[in-house]
């Protein structure tokens, strides 16, 4: 495959402004992936402060309850800062540093990558601001002063539509505006080379761990993985050390918001088609003129147009399956796994529950399925209460 | 008919190229302001295709091409507007858009709609040098230059860049991005400098470019004199009307450069 392509997808799409500083970058990260020193370094960050190895949790009520195969689920909903987004942003703000930057710039939809990049600046001592759409602020008042708190600068993005896309659009102009002494934390597997790879190789931890712990528990590999996906990033993390198991299905949910046939969806896989987007040539939602669509899902983190370049190519090739979760499914899949397991799961993970409910029960005892349960549900019970027609007063 | 190509714009010394987007605030209203800026003086005219991302623009394009989106533009639409101005101007023209209309309308269909209405280039700010292979062959058999960009980072790829280049050269100004600026810092003659050295093209100057004694510093250094934002802002203001305003600053910025060798 071409340098920085997974078959046709991927690519460098940015204006020149970005093609030096994206060339410096790849070189960094080619070096310090290989340099001991760094990786033992990062290593301790993980486990030492964001608190891996995550456990590898079998869900035995779970299990009871649909009566199909075991659940086991990869509770990333544990680490420190509370979803899988600090694997990622612990790696990339090292590397800035190690590059000689001392200030990091990074999007955020719901909050989650900011408030992990914003922690990461503050331990790693680099400067931080965070650009949100203004609505996405108004939505995640939380968010907006935890990452404060954490002593980062948040921008609300006022242009464009005010959500999460607006927020990437904003921060590479931001980027492309100061790049000596700057990084840019993109937080999914998406954007030019060399993002998607990256961002891909710091959460595939999560897999790798995984991987080990099931054989260990449960002695044969699991017969699926799921993850939700909206750019993929935890997706990526929980498919890559499995995607050379061939027994072992991957499954990727979308979020289908209030049904794919309405309109107001986030499923790229399923109704997006090729463009070029974000740096990256991949599937969008967009309209017939090639105009970037505005989507909609209930859960902010999935509420973007495309989908990273490798989801694409795992797509094409029919490694990964990819399936849409609607609003509706999510919510009682939140519900349910609260109630069943006393676990409190955001609202993006929730879809990869939605979907284990649906396939688990057609499966055998022996079979085994994996949850990649990206993160926790504290910034999102509010907004379920409100799905209920509770009003909460925050 | 034959129409003015890129090379053309550079007939009569210094170039002053001005850029508007396409249906801000409507299509009839962009035939009108580039009549205008050809007879106050414009060489070449920049017509930008609105794209709901605009990645590489500051907050008046962006503006302009939320405007021209809600106006109903469309690629479609923009060629019916060339091909109508085609029988008014033989002017030179190129396009200004974001690569994924572009590629979403199909290459070949595209670069064959811009040969019938005689649109001789294209600048896309998201399709750096190594991604140029995307399109650029398709274009050159329609006869369209794909342009290419320099920036103040571009460095080491001048060489490269500059060597491979067809039409002319765009050199932005500033790091960050399009929009007016109080002063270029940019260290532009060491720019133009390693582009003379790799290329024969003529080579425009662009991004945060307003008043007439910025047109015709960069017009010592460079053969044309790029403006866009300072323009889309007389449009903002004055809407459908702006044309003897639009007029007023081309001519004015036309003459600071017109004495420039």
């Amino acid at each position: 495959m071409k340098k920085g392509r997974f078959g046709d997808f991927g690519g460098q799409y940015v204006p020149e402004t970005l093609m030096n500083e994206l060339i410096r970058l790849e070189e960094a990260y080619e070096h310090y992936k290989n340099d001991p020193a760094f990786t033992e370094e990062l290593t301790a960050l993980l486990n030492g402060y964001a608190g891996r190895p995550s456990l590898l949790y079998p869900a035995e009520k779970m299990t009871a309850d649909l009566g199909g195969a075991k659940v086991f689920i990869k509770r990333e909903d544990l680490n420190h800062t509370g979803s899988h987004k600090i694997n990622n942003v612990l790696g990339q703000v090292l590397l800035a540093k190690k590059m000689g930057k001392t200030r990091v710039i990074a999007e955020t939809g719901a909050g989650q990558h900011g408030v992990a990049t914003a922690t990461a600046a503050a331990l790693l001592g680099l400067e931080c601001e965070v650009f949100m759409g203004k609505i996405d602020c108004d939505r995640q008042r939380l968010n907006v002063y935890r990452m404060e708190l954490l002593g980062a600068r948040v921008h609300p993005v006022e242009s464009g539509s005010q959500v999460l896309k607006d927020a990437v659009n904003e921060t590479m102009r931001e980027w492309a505006g100061r790049v000596d002494d700057t990084h840019y934390v993109l937080g999914s597997v998406m954007g030019p080379h060399p993002f998607p790879t990256i961002v891909r190789d710091f959460q595939s931890v999560i897999s790798k761990e995984a991987r080990a712990q099931i054989l260990e528990m449960d002695g044969r590999l699991p017969d699926a993985v799921l993850a939700c996906v909206g750019g993929g990033s935890n997706a990526m993390g929980m498919f890559y050390h499995f995607i050379g198991d061939e027994q072992v299905r991957l499954i990727g949910c979308e979020a289908a918001g209030k049904g794919i046939e309405t309109g107001q969806h986030a499923a790229t896989i399923a109704k997006g088609s090729l463009g070029v987007f974000h740096g990256m040539k991949s599937l969008f939602c967009q309209n017939e003129y090639g105009q970037i669509e505005e989507v909609y899902s209930i859960s902010a983190g999935l509420d973007y147009p495309g989908i990273g370049p490798e989801h694409a190519y795992l797509h094409e090739t029919g490694r990964a399956q990819y399936v849409p979760v609607t609003d509706e499914e999510a919510v009682s899949a939140f519900e349910y796994l609260a109630r069943t397991e006393g676990i409190i799961c955001a609202i993006e993970s929730a879809h990869a529950v939605a979907h284990a409910r649906k396939i688990v029960p057609e499966m055998s005892p022996d079979q085994s399925v994996i949850i990649c349960l990206s993160g926790r549900g504290d910034k999102d019970v509010a907004a379920i209460a409100r799905y209920r027609g509770i009003n909460l007063h925050d | 008919m034959k129409y003015k190509t890129i090379k053309n714009a550079f007939d009569h010394g210094k170039a002053f190229i001005p850029f508007i987007t396409a249906g801000d605030p409507d299509l009839e209203s962009t035939k009108e302001f580039i009549l205008a800026m050809e007879k106050a003086g414009a060489d070449l005219a920049e017509i930008g295709i609105p794209f709901s991302d605009p990645i590489a623009e500051g907050i008046v394009i962006q503006e302009a091409d939320i405007r021209a989106l809600a106006s109903g533009t469309t690629t479609d639409k923009i060629f019916e507007m060339v091909e109508e101005l085609r029988r008014k101007t033989d002017m030179p023209l190129v396009f200004m858009g974001y690569l994924n209309p572009v590629f979403h309308y199909g290459y070949e269909r595209f670069f064959a709609r811009c040969e019938q209405v005689g649109i001789s280039g294209v600048i896309i700010p998201d399709l750096p040098f190594e991604e140029k292979d995307e399109c650029a062959e398709i274009a050159a058999a329609h006869g369209v230059d794909v342009i290419s960009m320099i920036a103040p980072t571009s460095e080491d790829r001048i060489k490269a860049i500059a060597s491979d280049a067809r039409g002319f050269l765009y050199v932005v100004s500033s790091m960050g991005v399009t929009g007016v600026r109080s002063e270029i810092k940019t260290d532009l003659a060491s720019i133009l400098e390693a582009i003379r050295q790799a290329t024969d093209l003529p080579a425009g100057i662009g991004f945060g470019i307003n008043t007439p004694q910025q047109a015709a510093d960069m017009a010592r250094l460079a053969d044309a004199v790029i403006v866009g934002s300072a323009i889309v802002r007389i449009i903002a203001e004055h809407g459908k009307e702006a044309a003897p305003y639009i007029s007023d600053y081309v001519g004015k910025m036309k003459d600071a450069i017109r004495s420039i060798h």
